[in-house]
Parts: C-alpha cells; sequence; structure tokens
C-alpha cells in the first residue's frame, strides 16, 4: 500500500513538555497510519501521551519533530488560515468534558462550525437555514431533537457529549477525533455514547478514539497501545 | 455572525460585564456633566466679554489716549463692513457721595450711550433704561440731571439666588467723581481747582454686564463730561479707543484685517500732524485678544480640567482592562472550543474587541442618559440642595453665575462617546491578544477546567 493511500499518517513524531527545570518526554517517535472508514482506538495508561498524539494528529498541537500527514499532505505546510480550515471542515473534536459554549443553545452549539466558516452575509443569506435545518437533522439523529432549545446547562452528561458529536459532524468532517468519550459518564450512558460511534463509522466515519480503558477500545476496528511515549506493535 | 452572537451573550449573560459597563457610565456621566458645566461657563464668559467689548477695538492702554479719533470714525463709517461704533473714554477716578466722606476708586468710560449700544451690548445690560437707551444718563427722577450708569455691584448687593434688589427706580444720589486730567504729553494738566477736576453726576441707572471685574468697578459717564474730566476735550481731542461691530456677515478676522488696514493708512495720513506720536501707540485688536488676559484664565482652567478627566479616561482604560482580564481569564475554554473549530487568531481579538465596542456603547449611552437628566434638573437639584441645606455649587453673592449652565453640547457628546469605545477597545486589545495567543491545547486541558 502506497503511504499516501491512509487518511491519516504520524511518522517519528516526538513531543516533550517542560514541567518547570523538568523537561517530560511525552512523546518518543510514535508512528500510526489510519485508513478511511477505520475505527481506531488509541489505548494507554494516564499520562501515557495519548490525549497528546490525539491533539497532535488534528493539528491543535503540533510535534516537536516528526510528520502529521493528512490526505498525504503534511500539516508542518499548512499556514494558519488553511489549519484554521483544517481545523472547520476536516476534522471533528469529541472532548472528555465536552467543551460546549454555555451561552448557546443546543442547537447554536451544534451549527457553530458553520456560522464560523461563514461570512455575516453568507450566513443570513441561505448559510443559516440550510445549517439550522442540518444541526436539527442531526440532534433528531442522536435522540436530542426536543432539547434543541435547551442551554447545555440544562444537560445530563451523555445529553451534552451527543450535542458535542453533533457539533463534530456539522461540517461531515472526514476525520472524527475523540478524547475518552466516555470517562465522564456512567456506563449505560457511555455504551449509549459508543453505539452512536459505531453506527457512525458503519455509515463511513473515520475514527481514531482515545480511552484509558480496553473494554471501551473493544468496541473500535483497531486498537493501537501507547506505552511510554510509544507505539507497542 | 458568531462574532455578533457571542459578543451580546457575553455582554448580557456575564454578571461582571456589568461592572464594566458601570465603570465606563460612571466615568461617562463625570465627564458630560463637568464638561458641559465647565463648557458652559467657559462660553458664557466669553460671550459676556463680547457683549462688553464688541467686536474690534482700536485703541490704546494709555490713559492720554490718541488724536484725531474723529477723522478715523468717519473712514469707519464710510466702510461697508461696519455695523456700529463708538469712541470711548476710559480712566480711573474718585467717586464720593455727595455729603459722605468716603471715597471708592473706579473705573470711569465715558461713552455715547446710543451709540455704544451699537457697538456693544451696552444696552442690554442696563436696567431701568434698557428699552431707552438715549435717556441712559438722564436719571427718571430728574431728566435736567447728568446722570451716570453705575455697575450693578458697586450700587447692589446679590442675594444667594444671584438676584438684585432693585428699586422701583434709581434712588435719588449725587456722586462727585473727580479725575486727574492729563494733556497730550501724558503730564497732569491743570484743571478747576489745582490738578483734579470734579464733577457731580447722579445715579442713573446699573449695567450688568455679568462680568464681575466691570460691574464691581466700572462707571459710565456721559462721553463729553468724561472727555473734559480726562483732559482729552482740548482743541485736538482725544479718546481712548474706538469700539466697532461689524455687519453680520463679516468674519471677525476679516474685519479685523480691514481695520487694521484701515488704521495704517489713517496713521500714514496723520504722520506729519502734531500729535501723531499718539498714533504709534494704538493697537487694533478683536474682542478675543482685547480680553485675553480674562478669558485666557478661563480657558486655562478648561484645558487643566480636560487634562485631568483625560486622567479619568486612563482610569477607565485601567478598569476595562482589569475587568477584561477577568472576563477573558474565566472565557479562555471558549477561546479553546473556537480555535478547536477553526476561529483564526484575528477572529477571536476581533470577538472581544467586538464585546468591548459593546460595553463601551453601552456604558457611554448610560452614562450619556443619566448625565443629561441630572444636568437638566441641575439648577432645580442646587435650588433644592440650597433650601434644604445651604448649599451652593458656587457661590452666587461671590461669583457672577446665574443658572448653572446646562446646554449639552452635541460635538462634546460624540467626543466623549467616541472616547469612551476607544478606552474600552484600548483596555480589552492586550487581553484579546493574549487570548488569540493561546494554544487551544493549554486552555482545553482537564486542568483549566
Amino acid at each position: 500500500m502506497n503511504k499516501d493511500d491512509f487518511i491519516l499518517r504520524a511518522e517519528g513524531v516526538y513531543k516533550s513538555y517542560r514541567m518547570g527545570a523538568t523537561e517530560v518526554k511525552v512523546l518518543k517517535g510514535v508512528d500510526l497510519t489510519v485508513k478511511s472508514g477505520e475505527f481506531v482506538a488509541i489505548v494507554g495508561a494516564s499520562g501515557s501521551g495519548k490525549s497528546t498524539l490525539l491533539h497532535i494528529l488534528g493539528a491543535l498541537d503540533s510535534p516537536d519533530k516528526g510528520v502529521v500527514a493528512f490526505d498525504g499532505r503534511d500539516l508542518r505546510r499548512f499556514g494558519g488560515g488553511e489549519l484554521n480550515r483544517f481545523r472547520n471542515k476536516m476534522v471533528g473534536f469529541v472532548f472528555q468534558f465536552y467543551h460546549l459554549l454555555d451561552e448557546l443553545s443546543v442547537l447554536e452549539n451544534v451549527f457553530l462550525p458553520v456560522m464560523v466558516s461563514r461570512s455575516v452575509v453568507g450566513w443570513l443569506f441561505g448559510g443559516r437555514k440550510r445549517a439550522r435545518k442540518r444541526a436539527k437533522e442531526l440532534l433528531a439523529q442522536l435522540g436530542l431533537g426536543e432539547r434543541a432549545n435547551h442551554k447545555p446547562y440544562q444537560l445530563s452528561g451523555g445529553e451534552r457529549q451527543r450535542v458535542a458529536i453533533g457539533r463534530a459532524l456539522m461540517n461531515e468532517p472526514r476525520l472524527l477525533l475523540v478524547d475518552e468519550p466516555t470517562g465522564n459518564l456512567d456506563s449505560a450512558t457511555g455504551n449509549g455514547i459508543l453505539d452512536v460511534f459505531e453506527e457512525l463509522n458503519r455509515a463511513g466515519q473515520t475514527i481514531v478514539m482515545v480511552s484509558h480503558d480496553e473494554r471501551i477500545a473493544q468496541r473500535a476496528g483497531r486498537i493501537i497501545t501507547l506505552t511510554d511515549g510509544r507505539i507497542k506493535n | 455572525m458568531y462574532k455578533i452572537i457571542l459578543a451580546f451573550r457575553y455582554l448580557v449573560k456575564r454578571r461582571i460585564t456589568y461592572l464594566a459597563v458601570l465603570a465606563v457610565a460612571i466615568c461617562v456621566f463625570i465627564v458630560v456633566v463637568v464638561m458641559t458645566v465647565l463648557t458652559g461657563l467657559v462660553i458664557d464668559f466669553r460671550q459676556k466679554n463680547h457683549s462688553f467689548v464688541g467686536d474690534c477695538v482700536v485703541g490704546t492702554e494709555s490713559l492720554v489716549g490718541f488724536a484725531y479719533y474723529e477723522d478715523f470714525v468717519k473712514i469707519l463709517e464710510q466702510s461697508y463692513f461696519v455695523e456700529g461704533i463708538s469712541p470711548v473714554i476710559k480712566s480711573f477716578a474718585l467717586v464720593n457721595p455727595v455729603g459722605s466722606e468716603r471715597n471708592v476708586g473706579v473705573e470711569i468710560m465715558g461713552i455715547d450711550a446710543v451709540k455704544h449700544s451699537k457697538a456693544t451690548g451696552f444696552g442690554k445690560t442696563l436696567y431701568y433704561r434698557k428699552d431707552n437707551v438715549s435717556k441712559a444718563f438722564k436719571p427718571a427722577y430728574d431728566p435736567n440731571l447728568l446722570g451716570c450708569v453705575i455697575g450693578i455691584d458697586l450700587v447692589l448687593e446679590r442675594d444667594a439666588k444671584s438676584r438684585y434688589p432693585y428699586g422701583s427706580g434709581p434712588t435719588d444720589i449725587p456722586l462727585a467723581i473727580s479725575c486727574f486730567p492729563l494733556n497730550a504729553k501724558g503730564a497732569l494738566a491743570k484743571a478747576d481747582a489745582g490738578l483734579v477736576k470734579t464733577q457731580t453726576f447722579y445715579y442713573s441707572d446699573n449695567s450688568e454686564s455679568g462680568l464681575a471685574r466691570v460691574d464691581g468697578s466700572m462707571v459710565y459717564l456721559p462721553f463729553e463730561q468724561a472727555q473734559l474730566l480726562c483732559g482729552m476735550a482740548g482743541p485736538v481731542k482725544r479718546v481712548s479707543a474706538i469700539h466697532i461691530k461689524f455687519k453680520p456677515n463679516v468674519r471677525l478676522e476679516a474685519g479685523c484685517e480691514e481695520v487694521d488696514s484701515l488704521w495704517q493708512s489713517f496713521k500714514r495720513e496723520k504722520a506729519d500732524e502734531k500729535q501723531a506720536y499718539l498714533l504709534e501707540k494704538v493697537t487694533v485688536q478683536g474682542w478675543k485678544d482685547y480680553r485675553r488676559a480674562y478669558i485666557a484664565a478661563m480657558e486655562k482652567e478648561q484645558t487643566m480640567m480636560t487634562a485631568m478627566f483625560g486622567l479619568v479616561g486612563v482610569t477607565t482604560v485601567f478598569i476595562v482592562f482589569v475587568v477584561f482580564y477577568m472576563i477573558i481569564s474565566h472565557k479562555s475554554k471558549d477561546i479553546g472550543i473556537l480555535k478547536s473549530i477553526g476561529v483564526s487568531n484575528v477572529n477571536i481579538i476581533i470577538l472581544f474587541s467586538g464585546f468591548a465596542f459593546l460595553v463601551g456603547l453601552l456604558g457611554s449611552g448610560v452614562g450619556l442618559f443619566a448625565g443629561w437628566l441630572f444636568l437638566l434638573k441641575i439648577n432645580r437639584i442646587e435650588d433644592w440642595l440650597f433650601e434644604r441645606f445651604g448649599f451652593q455649587l458656587w457661590d452666587r453673592t461671590i461669583y457672577a453665575i446665574g443658572d448653572i449652565p446646562n446646554q449639552v453640547d452635541a460635538k462634546v457628546l460624540a467626543v466623549i462617546i467616541l472616547s469612551a469605545i476607544v478606552a474600552c477597545l484600548v483596555g480589552a486589545l492586550v487581553p484579546s491578544r493574549q487570548a488569540a495567543k493561546q494554544k487551544p491545547i493549554e486552555t482545553l486541558q482537564v486542568t483549566q477546567l
């Protein structure tokens, strides 16, 4: 297989942080490939660098050394505007703590990525109507049709995570990056969320999920274990 | 669009924002009230000075005066831009109410009441003869007597509400006015009995110019008598000044330049005359320059106050900076979320700048409205405070102020609003830039929650 056939490719990724006088090496040469339509789970102990790797894969952070390529294009070569467009259109993030904007309603949180990508004129003339329609459809699919006008603080943890999934899917990204999606939920609710990811994957969505729990990771098509900053084969 | 929505929601939903709005509102309120009152006082003072002087003065500081003024008056009368001309005698004198041993040093001004009213606002300052200026020097109790108009504060005392206790007519008070007449060389001229010339005048009216210094020291006399008293009525008559009023469509500077040009030609024509040397000390000045010594002090106070309120502006910037720093610190998670969905650094700055703009707009709107309302009622509030607690902003028995000026100037308001908004934007700039520079990953970590 040609190396450009992967939707996501990481080669020799290193990352370290400075904690006071100490330099903590988090990633020590990670190599990883993800094919389109795959559901990959990255597991590892707390502090093994899973979330750091996920953030680097989604261009929320940059590696000290190494290459991360999306669709064969090296992310280091992306300019500021291109990186913003990449985060907006190509990837969708789902965080452990949902990270919804408290000032916006559920519906507004979901269509926020579309609003971000449009000018005021573009939004008011056409964009808004379409975005609202799609956001409502997503919320209905996620079982939150009745909660569209609620505020995030009025929802349960599971419902908030579904809203975060809706927001991540709003721009139909090619890659969904999920960070401990059930870490803050009880097991029944967590299973419901994992069902959603399985369903999305069956529909062709590429997903990279980070979890410390191997039982949760079992729901993915492939499991990668990260130990001491390296992929363990 | 999300920037507008989020900026508005931050404004409405964050209670800490109300502090920033309140800080801006209080600053705007203070600045609006003080600047309006102060600007009103300065404008009022300038108007009173303008009214007292007319538009332009051809005159000399010397008590000797200058000669050949009648010829120059004729030239001015033929000028297309002149509306009123009034030759004036100015000097100092001692006033002695007949029968008393009290002497008061005063300034005297010899004028033709009608001509002077055409050149200046003199007629409007009279009380009894306001509607019949030609009789200003004819006492109502005996028009055959030689009258004098006395600066109001020399005769009456204002009460605490700035009112004078006028009677139904002037009281029959004879005043002996004594001068030291000077000859054209500036030496004391020989008068009736030695070097002092004295004449008795009768109190015929008051003049209230609204200028404390003028109203507290000026006695107006009929022109010819003043000329005699000052020794300026010799074979070559002299005056101290000629006050001029321009026609309404003539700009002050242009009019003064025209008068100066005429004066220079006139001076050249008279160069060979015997008393031509007196013309050398004569200057042509617009009313602002003529009264500069008095107006400048007031304007300096205004400048100082403006500078002080510049410091208030700096304080506003600092308050807004602190409030925004707190708000943005609380919003760092939002910044991380927005960046994770592709919002650029510039748009983060625009979002928080928009938020700052709304704070400035709302704060200045509230401050402006409160200031306008306060100014609308300021005189009633002061009256109430005076009646209830005896408090007055300006003691009317000392200051020549009637009502506190409360006319709001649209230009001043526009500048204040604009400054308040700019102050908010400046205050929000540093925290916004810092927020924009944050890496999303730093703000979305679990420890940041």
